[in-house]
């Protein structure tokens, strides 16, 4: 009788946590009407911040694929000294708060600091510029990337690496030949997280970059400035292209096989 | 194509090989035993190039490679989890190492390959369908498929299931003897080593224990670990003079004079003939006994049988058995040859 009780407080306890979840956004879809998310969307103020939101966190998530694979590779791959506080490091963005991120970025890039400086001088403009965004969503997002990316490095096994070696690949050819298209799935779900997470930053962005308004930014200013039903089709919108992206990048990423691990050992 | 191995050393973490001395001549078959753990599979990949090397060299046809990259040593590796490429079909695993191989003039036709392994009827399909003879025939074919001048097999049997065995050691045999290549099998099982391979070697803690023809490493170990690796049951610490040797009061006539005066023989059980009276034969040694205990194994009985206080074991066919109808506490007779007893 007593494992009865349990079994319904371990029930009861799973519900509540995933209500504590769904309630809050349903209501929020809900909440709007159809007119006015239509009025919404057609306000260029709107688009054209969900369109700077999806650019810049596509472009950080596509520099992180870049930057990063071969990190991950090597974090996934090779035992050194220092390997663990390697580690720690990547992992920073996600402990330090993002005020501080924003910060710490505009320290660096602002006109306090030689760099900051020489960059103004070349015209180049990370504060208040796309190029900032994508450097913030860039420093959130790539512990995303490279944790997942990691895992599906090490989830090929060495063997098959071996066996392409002994066949007379090198070590190059090995990697875009065995290892990179085993590990794609992880890969491609490290973009996909990482680009969720880049468009989700709000406040390290808000800090180099008010203006152009990210999604976040736009919602966060029509909440200051008119009140909650002027911030929920923003918000409802933002949403919905984001889970459009996400589906369609999974199923780009479903026309790939998915393996087992390939030793059967 | 021959491999000269010189003093190699190893290090793995907390594992070594050290002195490694070894040369196998072109078209050898060459099977490596001992226990699980004594660095077989390590060996196998320092030849690959997979493990940093320490000190000593590898030599193919004279050829220094200890230094070369595994891909550009022409020696292929065959696992015994079969290591197959899951994202590609059969043919495109087979086909593999042939893009990587520019300067090589010739290579065995796939066809060929593909026919004499049997896979035709496969080659569209993916690893993850395939049963474990089907795979590891596809690792075979792979491996092969490169001409590679060396083939090394780690445990190529092992993880099939018996009747698969059979099927792929024969495979191994007529691959060995078409391809011309040399091959180097790591392998538990002595069944295997002594129906393929013409040289063996022991391996044991990271050392060469014994390097010899398959004949010498069974029938003659040179120490008491070979003895007991291959299956020498009676092993007995004696005492020599001329050509009798005493232990556990008995005396027994071997076939050469010792070098010391204490030392240990073995007796392979096989060499060992119980009866029911004393043989009247040219057997040099006979003894009187009793059974003390009967284990069957299906097909043979191991049994163990008292000379005073030294404690033999015999293995008897089980047509043998019914014959002799041993029980255990009766008395018998044992006997075996003097040239039967190896010393050590």
């Amino acid at each position: 009788m007593r494992k009865e009780a349990f079994l319904w407080m371990v029930m009861g306890s799973s519900v509540l946590v995933l209500a504590f979840i769904t309630v809050p956004l349903l209501r929020m879809i809900s909440a709007p009407s159809l007119a006015s998310l239509w009025e919404t969307i057609r306000d260029p103020e709107v688009y054209g911040s969900i369109w700077l939101s999806l650019y810049t966190g596509i472009s950080a998530a596509f520099i992180c694929f870049v930057f990063g694979t071969p990190l991950a590779y090597l974090l996934a791959r090779s035992e050194f000294r220092g390997k663990k506080l390697v580690e720690a490091i990547v992992d920073l963005p996600i402990v330090i708060p993002h005020p501080v991120v924003g910060i710490a970025l505009l320290g660096l890039v602002g006109k306090n600091f030689w760099l900051g400086r020489v960059m103004q001088e070349l015209g180049w403009r990370i504060v208040g510029s796309p190029a900032g965004i994508i450097m913030v969503m860039t420093f959130v997002g790539l512990p995303f990337y490279l944790q997942a990316a990691k895992e599906g490095f090490a989830s090929v096994p060495p063997r098959l690496e071996h066996v392409s070696r002994s066949l007379g690949a090198s070590m190059f050819a090995t990697f875009i030949n065995v290892t990179f298209p085993l590990a794609w799935r992880s890969i491609l779900s490290g973009i996909i997280m990482c680009c969720a997470r880049a468009i989700s930053e709000f406040g390290a962005v808000v800090i180099i970059a008010y203006h152009p308004m990210i999604a976040p930014v736009l919602m966060f200013e029509r909440f200051q400035s008119f009140g909650l039903r002027y911030s929920q089709p923003v918000a409802v919108w933002l949403i919905v292209v984001c889970l459009l992206l996400f589906l369609s990048l999974r199923l780009v990423g479903s026309g790939a096989k998915k393996f087992k691990n390939g030793s059967q050992a | 194509m021959s491999i000269r191995i010189d003093n190699l050393a190893v290090d793995l973490g907390s594992f070594h090989l050290r002195d490694i001395n070894l040369t196998l001549e072109s078209g050898d078959f060459f099977a490596l035993m001992g226990p699980t753990g004594a660095g077989k599979s390590v060996l196998l990949e320092a030849l690959v190039g997979l493990v940093p090397i320490v000190g000593g060299d590898i030599f193919i046809n004279d050829r220094k490679i200890t230094n070369l990259a595994p891909e550009k040593r022409g020696i292929s590796i065959v696992y015994q989890d079969y290591a197959l490429f899951p994202h590609l079909t059969v043919l495109d695993n087979i086909r593999y190492g042939l893009r990587f191989q520019p300067h090589k003039r010739s290579f065995a036709p796939i066809d060929e390959l593909v026919e004499r392994l049997n896979l035709n009827h496969l080659l569209q399909r993916y690893p993850e369908t395939l049963s474990g003879g089907e795979q590891q025939r596809v690792a075979l074919a792979r491996a092969l498929a490169v001409s590679p001048d060396i083939l090394l097999l780690d445990e190529p049997l092992s993880a099939l299931d018996p009747n698969f065995r059979q099927d792929l050691r024969a495979h191994l045999k007529t691959l060995h003897q078409a391809s011309g290549a040399t091959f180097m099998m790591v392998t538990h099982d002595f069944s295997e080593a002594l129906s393929l391979a013409q040289r063996a070697a022991v391996m044991n803690r990271g050392v060469l224990e014994q390097v010899g023809s398959i004949e010498e490493i069974f029938c003659r170990p040179t120490s008491t670990m070979v003895a007991d690796f291959v299956g020498m049951k009676n092993l007995f610490k004696v005492e020599f003079s001329g050509v009798t040797a005493r232990a556990g009061g008995v005396e027994i006539k071997v076939g050469r004079e010792a070098d010391g005066t204490h030392g240990y023989i073995a007796i392979r059980p096989e060499d060992l003939i119980l009866s029911k009276e004393p043989l009247v034969s040219s057997l040099q040694n006979s003894f009187a006994g009793k059974v003390i205990a009967i284990r069957s194994h299906g097909f043979f009985y191991e049994i163990d049988f008292a000379v005073n206080s030294l404690i033999f074991t015999a293995v008897i066919t089980s047509h043998a058995f019914f014959d002799l109808e041993p029980v255990v506490d009766t008395g018998f007779f044992l006997s075996f040859k003097a040239t039967a007893v190896h010393l050590l």
